[in-house]
């Protein structure tokens, strides 16, 4: 009865995590979860604009004092974007290593090919690129103002009316908002199923959860585009 | 019937394949699908032809080695393994395309047959509860609430056919995987190797060139014995706890 | 009268290894007499295990466990696949859960009962003693059997017997067991103890100075020809029921190791007693390629009967009470439709010879869960069988809950098979044979759920204590290379290969076990007479000489080839369905499965002939359609004196 001991694995509890697939897709959903709530936030606040440029912009100049006196002017900004970054970067990189994996591990296809899953399912690797390209734009737009039309520092509520000014941007915004919804549909259930929260009782909640952040989060930050196109926010 | 089939011919491992066609006539809607491709043998062997090679054995369900993409679908149109799917449910005249499962760790060894010897290996790598012949204690020393039993055996039901690799787009092998963690890991008696089960399984299952779950649920829809898709994420959880837990 | 029929009575072969004395004492006398090999040296010891059943896969796994070195082959493509995965119904064992009378006494009793006499005694008894241990083998495996609300386990009754003992993990009872053998044999492999052998066939056996020494076995996917040593084989390759082409046995299930076994001097005891399973599907079609068997759990609660009246075309449903013939319960009131195997294949085949058979071809009878559904629900008639009723409609196309089942007998399990004494040894020394494969412990008749019982029991407990009396008393060497049997062995292998490949002829292999298996049914199937037997007897040779002029063979030798595979165990089949022929014959008493329509009591039962048919009859090859020399071995009943079964 001479069976080896196991051998003792790598130490670190995150390097062991990152090296297994269902440790990457344990991370990605994690991180998917910090963007998701830090989304909920974001949308929630865009739709301060309705309530006029004061209003809008004063919220704006209330999140660089958030934390404070405990955190200095912006500190609180600059840590939601590192955590942000972070979030962003390790799901891109665990996206694009597992999907690797995935195709590496899925080399020939069928000749015909009777797909049995959701469109948002399917989507989720490009709408995920899309995602990403749009966060550039997005960053560049109206946070660094880079291709903002009106580009004034501290004036976010006419920057925001300026760059929805222009009907590509909507269009653009609204696509993208879109593939967020489908992104987070399947990603939220995604989630819990990765993280071992889902169970056959839970799953009609987390799949209902999922449909209704989707539907939320679409809705509400479509509303600012179709706000400024309608002349509601101007 | 007559139907016309297109079935993926390879000579061996190293060879390059393709589909071929060929006509079958004469097939009793009673037959099973491997009936009409014996029938299609008998006849290409008479003709001087190579018949089509394909795993197959108990041919009642149960040994899971049966397995062909039938148009697509791992095992074919119905909830079952290749050999107890019947040729009633198909018309006259089909046109049906036959694949072996494809992934990277299944090769193929000829026509239709695959290697799934990963899957041994996955088993070898924590899917057993060490016990000893003779080292048991009486079996009612241990009661164990029918609820975890029923549970068990529900998981432990997998017949280790492959079609939960062969329908996933990615060719993860997470729902085999999982339901020997979830059979072995409800049980008072695996739960000593709770931990090291999962994480070994779930390494070996890594290393053979499986890849990972994206939560398509596409396995669970093609697996004869209706593993629920639950499994996946009850090992998510037990290797998240266990990767936690382990020193 | 053909020359083959002419065989000649040689010396009684005995079995030497059980000890005298009180049966329940004899298992333990004989561990403590065994030699044992230290555990030191356990691991310089190879032992081959042919087959990763439930035998196989617990006998290698066990021992590798001991500290042997296991080198192990299978010709599926892993392990988990062995035929032992399709049992359905459960596994024996006199834990008596139920307080209702069970004992091992009662188990070893009903065994020997229900083998019609046939088995000896000192194996029986040992098989119910190893029972209990059994159970607790495999629920500390973690096999998920069916359990009570109160954690423990549940029992349901079986054929044959009126105690509840049948442990059950709903009807895949064989699929759960074989998977925690599986699970024990893969850590082992992990481990690397086990060295296993997926998709490889053994196809000889290599007997140097005697013993057996390792086998000639052929890798299924290169084709390659290979020798493996050891310093004893052991064979887990099942049965041979699958001499008949239509069985409930895996389709490539088949007898070439024992037969090859058996052709290197290995005696083959009681190749007629062959079982007939009462509750199959019935065929459906010249295309059919096996039989698919109901569990006879479901006899539980299912009623048979047919039509009253001959050629009754009605519906089951318009067929009113009073016109129906629940002939079981007529015939065997205690009993009733749970009488043993034998028995209710029997009756099915006497009411369809009436012309009462139902379906097409009237080769049927119907198996009706009416009367259960009414009495305890739908829903706890789903629970209890819902897969199988799944099963049958999948395959029939109707609804067991609104019309009734068709059943009909098919082959299912052989009793007979190598010759082994109480150590389970054959006659060659070196070599050992358990579970299907070989002949001990069921006689004529195997009740229900003790197929897995048995081959449990030897693979986990009987041959694990046993080998070592072999292994400690046998030099441990080398064969040495180049050995001339071996050279033998290999060319015999390589030579009939090319042989098959070289005939090209004009029928498929399957055409001639088509051929084989219908002449088998109808004269050495479920009823066997002298004109049919001696017909069949006629027949086998030219079948046999055809086969080699005319079987035309696909391919080549260097690749995977199923039909080379499937001519090669065709081969084998031609000479053993001669023996089981000849041993029908020569056996002119009924007994269990083997039914002769000469000797039968005035109301059709089975006659046995205790003073002349005692004995085992175990055959020594002399060539092929040469006849085979027979050996008894007498039976002593000591403990259960034999009587006509009566199941009334």
């Amino acid at each position: 009865m001479a069976l080896a001991t196991r051998t003792e694995r790598s130490p670190s509890l995150i390097g062991f995590v990152w090296h297994s697939t269902v440790g990457k897709k344990a991370v990605m959903a994690v991180t998917g979860l910090v963007m998701l709530a830090y989304l909920v936030a974001h949308m929630l606040g865009n739709l301060k604009i309705f309530f006029g440029a004061g209003e809008f912009n004063a919220y704006a100049h209330w999140l660089r004092t958030l934390g404070g006196p405990v955190l200095h002017h912006e500190w609180f900004l600059w840590i939601v974007r590192a955590v942000l970054a972070a979030s962003v970067v390790l799901h891109g990189v665990a996206a694009y290593q597992l999907s690797r994996r995935d195709l590496a591990a899925r080399p020939a296809r069928y000749e015909r090919r009777r797909a049995r899953t959701s469109y948002a399912t399917r989507t989720m690797r490009w709408g995920g690129v899309v995602l990403g390209l749009f966060l550039v734009w997005h960053l560049l737009d109206l946070t660094t103002l880079t291709v903002n039309p009106n580009a004034q520092q501290g004036h976010p509520y006419e920057n925001l009316v300026a760059s929805f000014g222009r009907w590509y941007v909507n269009v653009v915004y609204i696509v993208a908002m879109l593939a967020l919804g489908l992104h987070i549909r399947h990603g939220f259930w995604s989630a819990a199923q990765t993280l071992g929260a889902n169970s056959p009782r839970r799953d009609r909640a987390f799949k209902a959860t999922a449909d209704g952040l989707a539907a939320l989060l679409t809705l509400g930050f479509v509303a600012v585009p179709i706000g400024v196109m309608t002349g509601i926010v101007s | 019937m007559k139907l016309t089939l297109r079935i993926w011919r390879q000579r061996d491992a190293d060879s390059a394949g393709a589909m071929t066609t060929y006509e079958v006539d004469g097939i009793s809607e009673d037959m099973s699908f491997l009936e009409m491709l014996d029938h299609l043998n008998e006849e290409l062997i008479l003709a001087g032809d190579e018949p089509v090679a394909f795993d197959h054995d108990c041919r009642e369900g149960i040994c899971g080695a049966c397995g062909m993409v039938i148009n697509g679908q791992a095992h074919g149109p119905e909830r079952t393994t290749t050999c107890q799917l019947h040729m009633r449910h198909f018309r006259d005249g089909d046109v049906i395309d036959v694949e072996p499962w494809r992934a990277a760790a299944f090769p193929v060894v000829k026509d239709l047959v695959v290697d799934r010897s990963a899957f041994d290996r996955i088993i070898g790598a924590g899917g057993y509860v060490s016990v000893p012949t003779g080292a048991a204690p009486e079996a009612h020393a241990t009661p164990v609430p029918k609820e975890a039993a029923d549970l068990a055996f529900e998981h432990a039901e997998c017949i280790g056919c492959g079609a939960c690799v062969a329908a996933c787009p990615n060719g993860s092998a997470m729902l085999f995987t999982s339901a020997k963690v979830v059979h072995l890991n409800v049980l008072p008696q695996g739960a000593p190797e709770r931990e090291s089960r999962v994480l070994g399984m779930v390494s070996a299952m890594d290393e053979q060139g499986f890849g990972g779950c994206t939560n398509t649920g596409e396995c669970a829809v093609a697996c004869p014995k209706g593993i629920p898709l639950s499994a996946i994420g009850t090992m998510n959880r037990e290797y998240l706890r266990a990767s936690v837990k382990r020193r | 009268m053909t020359e083959y029929t002419r065989y000649r009575t040689g010396d009684p072969v005995a079995d030497t290894k059980a000890p005298d004395g009180p049966i329940a004492e004899r298992w333990d006398r004989r561990r403590f007499e065994a030699k044992l090999v230290n555990p030191a040296n356990r691991r310089k010891h190879t032992v081959i295990v042919v087959g990763t059943g439930l035998a196989g896969g617990s006998a290698g796994a066990t021992l590798a466990e001991q500290g042997y070195r296991v080198v192990q082959f299978c010709y599926q493509d892993s392990p988990r696949r062995a035929h032992s995965i399709a049992a359905q119904g459960g596994i024996n064992a006199a834990k008596n859960y139920r307080n209702d009378g069970d004992s091992i006494q009662r188990l070893f009793y009903d065994t020997v009962k229900g083998g019609d006499f046939r088995a000896r005694e000192s194996n029986v008894h040992r098989l119910a003693q190893v029972s209990v241990e059994i159970i607790d083998q495999c629920v500390a495996q973690g096999v998920p059997f069916a359990r009570e609300y109160g954690g423990l386990l549940d029992t349901r009754s079986f054929g044959g017997v009126q105690v509840s003992r049948t442990f059950y993990a709903r009807g895949q009872t064989g699929q759960q067991l074989l998977l925690g053998a599986y699970q024990a044999l893969s850590r082992q492999i992990a481990a690397g103890t086990v060295e296993m052998h997926p998709r490889t066939e053994m196809l000889d056996l290599i007997v140097v100075d005697g013993r057996a020494r390792g086998i000639v076995a052929r890798d299924l996917v290169t084709g390659a020809v290979g020798t493996y040593f050891a310093d004893a084989v052991v064979l887990a390759s099942g049965g041979y029921g699958n001499v008949f082409h239509l069985s409930t046995n895996a389709k490539n299930s088949n007898a070439t190791a024992v037969w090859r076994a058996h052709r290197r001097g290995a005696y083959f005891a009681n190749p007629c007693f062959t079982q007939i399973h009462p509750t199959c599907i019935p065929r459906s079609g010249d295309h059919q390629s096996k039989l698919t068997l109901m569990s006879e759990s479901l006899r539980n609660d299912g009623r048979i009967w047919v039509p009253k009246a001959k050629g009754d075309t009605r519906a089951p449903a318009d067929i009113p009470e009073d016109e129906r013939d629940y002939y079981l319960e007529r015939i065997y009131p205690s009993f009733g439709n749970l009488v043993p195997r034998d028995i209710a294949s029997r009756a099915a085949k006497n009411v369809c010879d009436e012309g009462r058979g139902v379906g097409p071809g009237g080769q049927g009878v119907y198996l009706d869960f009416a009367d259960a559904i009414r009495r305890m629900g739908r829903a706890a008639v789903e629970a209890k069988y819902g897969n199988l009723f799944e099963m049958y409609e999948r395959i029939t196309a109707e609804d067991p809950y609104e019309v009734p089942m068709r059943i009909y007998p098919a082959i299912h399990y052989t009793m007979g098979g190598l010759w082994v004494d109480y150590d389970l040894q054959t006659t060659i020394p070196g070599l050992f044979a358990i579970g299907e494969a070989n002949f001990s412990d069921h006689g004529a008749n195997r009740l229900g759920a003790s197929a897995l019982m048995q081959g449990l029991a030897d693979g986990y407990f009987v041959l694990p204590s046993t080998i070592n009396d072999y292994l400690a008393r046998h030099p441990h060497d080398e064969v040495p290379a180049g050995h001339p049997a071996v050279a033998e062995a290999v060319a015999e292998v390589t030579g009939r290969l090319e042989r098959l490949l070289a005939v090209d002829g004009d029928r498929t292999p399957d055409s001639f076990h088509r051929e084989l298996g219908e002449l088998l049914w109808d004269e050495c199937g479920m009823a066997r007479s002298d004109a049919g037997l001696r017909k069949a007897l006629g027949r086998i040779p030219e079948l046999r000489a055809e086969f080699w002029r005319r079987v035309k063979v696909p391919g080549s030798g260097e690749e995977l080839n199923q039909s080379l595979e499937k001519a090669n165990r065709i081969v084998d089949y031609l000479e053993l369905a001669e023996l089981m022929c000849l041993d029908a014959l020569h056996r002119t008493e009924s007994c269990g499965g083997h039914f002769r329509e000469e000797s039968q009591t005035p109301d059709g039962e089975a006659a046995r002939r205790d003073e002349e048919f005692a004995y085992a009859a175990a055959w020594e090859f002399t060539g092929t359609g040469t006849a085979p020399v027979l050996h008894k071995e007498d039976l002593r009943f000591e403990y259960v004196h034999p009587t006509q079964r009566s199941y009334a």
